[in-house]
């Protein structure tokens, strides 16, 4: 899973120049200039990859270290 | 006049609130300086985007539409939602973990350890302050220049010099103070609550200009249509190379100092959790209604049909004030621009914080031994140098002319420049002292020289061979580390077993 995500993540970098929108000028619902519809869903979907990261992808050391963290602050 | 008012009433429930929260403070310099590591997900995640969106965000990000049109968001907030977060995660997550473990309080103890030198932290300290003081500078111009915008012709007996206007150097003034009050009564603490209630402030008011622009203009469609064409493609205003080069600049949270004290206030690892999903959808919400304000500021015109709102020539740190005074009631107009002040503060109270606590702990402390001082002592110092950093600050405010998006992408752009330092610290078992004192040199001497050429900023569209000077910044520092690092003696084994104790 974290391949995935990690090839998620590089495909999100890549798909950020969007040189096909450049010179667009069409207003998507009427007023959103299409380049900037286009990253706001860009925003969206980094914020789903790191929902993903936080899901799936969670490092160890700090999983190891919040749960130490909870039992100390339980005590 | 009612504007400034609503503003009077939004600081005085400020005060309250550092009043309120200096009834929780402990009294020792743990939890002035990191809140006792007690802050749990919400307040964090507040704390951390407050933190994150000053008069950068709103302001310069209004301003920054109106010149160069809506790529403004492709180049600074889209990218930040990807490269922010990645930052808390891959830099913010372990500080916080060896920051806990060893008991950092900041940046300059970490890498202190890290290298194994002493020395390295007087090297760095003022490097950090320089660049913190163009940051603080942007927030204390942009509360001023908000202000001043919004409260055009309200005071003409009074100051007849700015129209009418509540001056900026006044604003600036109050706004420092405020700061200075909150922060004072309960540090690190009274920053994090502040910001989260001024992150709400903000975010609500924001919208509520947006609403009300809209609606003066028309509607949505009929904001946009009145908008300049040219300003909403990104062709002809933000070059491919440019646009690319731009993901260098989120870089920068990696490296702020008052950021790290933010991670370190985190309760555990898993509070980082809500920060990591909610930031980039923040910035979105922030972000967007500033873009398609600062774009639609570039063809608008009163009722009449004839007279711009936003006249030629116009410095577009003020459009947005601009903008919210013609175009909305004096009661949302004054709630908008506590919303603009709440941005501003909800930065400049963590970067207070910062200064103060690496000056008394990397300076005061290391220098003369932690017993040498009294908690309450401690806490005297770290206000003392907190004030003068401000004073100064605030008197560049008076013959500062730059513009505050500028002034950001140069003070960002030393951050994330300096990127390397952290990430190699945090990363590379091979980074050595001497790579450190290198990758410090050679990125800031490289930022000295670029922000000289640009004409300290005067020139706003510097670029060296179509992209941002950051990207030699960067290369500079992260050349400079991994060839003196190769040339150098590794650190010794007990540095290997403290900060990478999994992997030797």
């Amino acid at each position: 899973m974290r391949i995935v995500i990690l090839l998620y993540m590089i495909a999100l970098f890549i798909l950020h120049q969007d040189f096909w929108l450049k010179d667009d000028a069409s207003l998507l619902f009427g007023f959103l200039p299409s380049s900037l519809a286009y990253h706001m869903v860009f925003t969206v979907l980094a914020a789903f990859g790191w929902f993903m990261v936080v899901k799936f992808a969670w490092p160890k050391f700090a999983e190891e270290q919040g749960e130490a963290s909870e039992e100390a602050a339980k005590q | 006049m009612t504007q400034t008012y609503i503003v009077i009433g939004y600081l005085c429930l400020l005060l309250a609130l550092g009043y309120v929260s200096s009834r929780f403070f402990r009294g020792s310099s743990n939890d002035y300086f990191v809140a006792s590591r007690s802050i749990g997900p919400v307040v964090l995640f507040m704390s951390i985007f407050g933190t994150t969106m000053t008069a950068f965000a709103l302001i310069g990000s209004t301003g920054e539409a109106y010149r160069v049109g809506i790529g403004t968001y492709g180049k600074i907030a889209s990218w930040s939602a990807l490269i922010h977060t990645a930052c808390f995660f891959l830099i913010g997550l372990p500080l916080w973990s060896l920051g806990k473990r060893n008991g950092f309080h900041t940046q300059i103890e970490f890498f202190r350890a890290r290298f194994e030198s002493s020395k390295f932290g007087y090297i760095l300290f003022p490097i950090l302050i320089g660049l913190l003081i163009p940051y603080l500078l942007i927030g204390l111009m942009g509360a001023g220049s908000a202000m001043q915008g919004v409260t055009r012709g309200a005071f003409p007996e009074l100051f007849p010099e700015t129209n009418g206007a509540v001056p900026a150097w006044l604003t600036s003034l109050v706004i420092a103070g405020v700061v200075l009050y909150y922060i004072f009564a309960g540090g690190v603490r009274s920053a994090a609550w502040a910001n989260t209630f001024q992150t709400i402030v903000f975010m609500i008011m924001g919208f509520l200009a947006f609403y009300m622009i809209s609606s003066k203009l028309g509607g949505l469609e009929a904001a946009s249509a009145m908008a300049d064409a040219e300003k909403a493609v990104r062709a002809g205003n933000i070059g491919e190379l440019q646009f690319f080069s731009y993901f260098l600049i989120p870089l920068s949270v990696g490296m702020f100092p008052h950021l790290f004290q933010n991670c370190l206030t985190a309760k555990s690892s898993k509070t980082f959790r809500l920060t990591f999903v909610a930031h980039p959808l923040a910035i979105m919400l922030t972000w967007i209604p500033c873009i398609l304000i600062g774009l639609w500021a570039t063809g608008a015109v009163m009722p009449d049909g004839v007279t711009r709102i936003i006249p030629e020539g116009t410095n577009p740190n003020s459009v947005l004030g601009i903008m919210v005074g013609k175009l909305t009631s004096p009661v949302i107009g004054g709630l908008v621009t506590a919303g603009i002040l709440a941005a501003i503060m909800s930065s400049l109270d963590s970067q207070f914080v910062a200064v103060g606590t690496m000056f008394t702990k990397d300076i005061v402390v290391h220098s003369f031994g932690a017993d040498r001082f009294s908690e309450k002592q401690m806490l005297w110092i770290a206000r003392g140098f907190v004030t003068t950093i401000v004073v100064v600050t605030y008197l560049f405010t008076l013959v500062e002319p730059r513009q505050v998006f500028s002034l950001g992408i140069w003070c960002f752009s030393g951050f994330a420049g300096l990127f390397p330092l952290v990430f190699a610290a945090v990363y590379w078992k091979r980074a050595t002292k001497a790579g450190a004192y290198a990758a410090v040199l050679a990125g800031g001497i490289t930022w000295f020289l670029l922000f000289q050429a640009s004409g300290y900023g005067a020139n706003r569209s510097f670029l060296i061979g179509g992209a941002m000077p950051v990207v030699f910044i960067f290369l500079a520092c992260a050349a400079g580390m991994i060839i003196v690092s190769l040339m150098t003696k590794p650190p010794s084994e007990t540095t290997m077993a403290k900060f990478f104790p999994n992997k030797s």
